[in-house]
């Protein structure tokens, strides 16, 4: 104790430089002979630094107090304190409650979906999504009807479509589908007493999907007048309708009805009708009840039921008009007067057969 | 006119020296012009007007145990040090208070002052030991180790202030006191 006492007397005598002369040399001499020692006088001089300067700080504290005390810390705050908002003081303060609110809500949804089976209807749901990925497959898949009637070995080579055609007029001028008659190297028509004419292609319209032919052939006599007329004007939905064809080697009736006024992926050139039709329909005529032709059956969806398509008859004609008139031998004249309003529906088909034709393709 | 106004306000290389040459008016110069600053900040950021003095004058310190210390260099201006250090120090009482750390909203631009808080931190432990040591000291030794250590009064003046007979008792007396305050100091380390 005592010795403790007689060192820090020394070590503040070197520091404050009290001592004399030899003593500061005897003192030196022994702190670097004691290790110890060294480390003593070390840390108290370090003990009175951080005496001091925790003096000096408490120093500034009493200053800096005596500073704040003059500023008016109050008008500061009014002046800096950012006033929030009426919409985040609401947010702050109702937060939690809304998230609350959130969270039921959204079991609720679940839960209510869930028990009405809308989480189970999956096959609504990815065929919706399907439909949207794969437009470009369902473009295609809405069939061509145009029937592959690859008949024989030896005619492989030769590939042939067959589609169905009506007559215009009675001189023979037919309509059928663009796509029934594109890429072909000779079309022929075949009547349903089995006679083959061959036609040549007249004018085409991929836009519409409407091609018109002429039979360019000597044993073709001219039809008698067309007993069916051309609807100008749009059909409503519901209404029944008819189409003839010729999906196999025979001529087939199908019925059905109009089911909407836009075609595949909402085109405003086609109906959607509901009515069965195969590979082999494409260019048949669709006929209303009164025996008007209200469209070209072209297609149908094969992904969903009962979804078949034709070009309105609007369009048809428009095709028609834009052909000039005048590069032709003989004249194009649309029927005006329909002969079959009156009949029912087999003798209006029994009329109808001799003007629809089977349309074959070799390419 | 505008050359006197300009003059009439320190440059940060000013206050410096003011700081090293323990200029009051220096001081309380530094302590007003930043103090709104910090007050801003603070109070948008989810706290008082008080936490912005705590937080202001524990920068101040920090700066201006930097600046006695010596190795003080001007790498940015006074104000971007002072309001990185608050924000920093904020920050850490936010996360204290809170578990966890919340964004803060700046007013002003800020840079890395880690090492700077580290040893303050070190510092004011140290402080708080030494504050501790000298209350539970009693008196009259805490006043004469105050008035010998921290306010450098000769040991003439606080003999007579004690009334102490001769100066070699005042001094035995001082250094039992010392010896007191290093004990408890290292003991309550």
């Amino acid at each position: 104790m005592k010795s403790e006492i007689d060192l820090i007397k020394r070590i503040e005598a070197y520091y404050y430089q009290e001592m004399a002369a030899e003593e500061v040399i005897a003192f030196e001499a022994e702190r670097k002979a004691d290790a110890d020692l060294d480390r003593k006088v070390i840390a108290h001089l370090d003990f009175l630094k951080t005496l001091k300067s925790f003096g000096d700080v408490q120093a500034l504290r009493l200053a800096m107090n005596r500073f704040h005390d003059e500023l008016d810390v109050q008008s500061l705050v009014d002046e800096y304190k950012e006033v929030p908002t009426l919409l985040s003081v609401l947010w702050a303060k109702y937060r939690k409650n809304l998230a609350v609110a959130a969270t039921v809500a959204i079991f609720a949804t679940l839960i209510t979906l869930f028990s009405t089976g809308q989480f189970n209807a999956d096959e609504h749901g990815s065929n919706y999504s399907e439909l949207k990925r794969d437009m470009e497959n369902i473009k295609r898949s809405q069939t061509d009807l145009i029937k592959n009637i690859n008949t024989s070995k030896q005619t492989k080579d030769i590939i042939q479509y067959s589609g169905t055609g009506f007559a215009l007029s009675s001189n023979g001028y037919l309509v059928t589908n663009y796509h029934v008659i594109k890429d072909a190297d000779s079309v022929y028509v075949q009547n349903n007493k089995g006679e083959s004419f061959k036609v040549e292609t007249l004018y085409i319209d991929p836009e519409f999907d409407i091609a018109v032919l002429h039979i360019n052939d000597g044993n073709f006599k001219d039809l008698a007048a067309v007993p069916y007329t051309f609807k100008k004007t749009n059909s409503d939905l519901g209404e029944d309708v008819y189409t003839i064809g010729y999906p196999k080697d025979d001529v087939v009736y199908g019925k059905g009805y109009l089911s909407s006024f836009t075609g595949f992926g909402g085109d405003s050139i086609a109906y959607q009708i509901s009515i069965p039709v195969n590979p082999g329909n494409s260019g048949g005529p669709l006929m209303d009840a009164r025996g008007n032709v209200i469209g070209v059956v072209s297609g149908k969806q094969t992904q969903a039921d009962g979804a078949a398509f034709a070009v309105k008859s609007g369009f048809l004609l428009k095709a028609i008009n834009s052909i000039s008139q005048d590069s032709l031998k003989q004249k194009i004249i649309i029927n005006k007067k329909n002969t079959l309003a009156g009949l029912n529906r087999t003798q209006q088909i029994k009329k109808m057969q001799d003007y629809i034709f089977m349309v074959k393709v070799y390419n | 006119m505008s050359k006197k106004i300009k003059h009439s306000i320190p440059t940060d290389n000013e206050i410096i020296l003011g700081v090293l040459n323990n200029s009051s008016s220096t001081l309380q110069y530094l302590y007003k012009a930043y103090y709104p600053m910090i007050l801003q900040l603070i109070i948008n950021n989810s706290g008082t007007e008080h936490d912005a003095k705590d937080i202001y004058q524990e920068s101040i310190i920090i700066l201006h145990d930097k600046i006695k210390s010596g190795d003080f260099e001007l790498t940015s201006k006074l104000k971007t040090f002072i309001y990185s250090v608050c924000r920093r120090l904020w920050l850490k009482k936010l996360s204290h208070k809170s578990r966890f750390s919340e964004d803060i909203k700046d007013y002003e631009d800020h840079f890395e002052v880690e090492s700077d808080l580290a040893h303050h931190e070190e510092k004011d432990q140290q402080f708080l030991l030494m504050s501790d040591a000298l209350s539970q000291l009693g008196e009259p030794c805490k006043t004469i180790i105050e008035d010998f250590y921290i306010h450098g009064k000769s040991m003439q003046l606080i003999c007579e202030k004690f009334g102490y007979t001769n100066s070699d008792n005042a001094k035995t007396q001082k250094y039992k006191c010392l010896q007191r305050l290093k004990k408890l100091f290292f003991n309550l380390k």
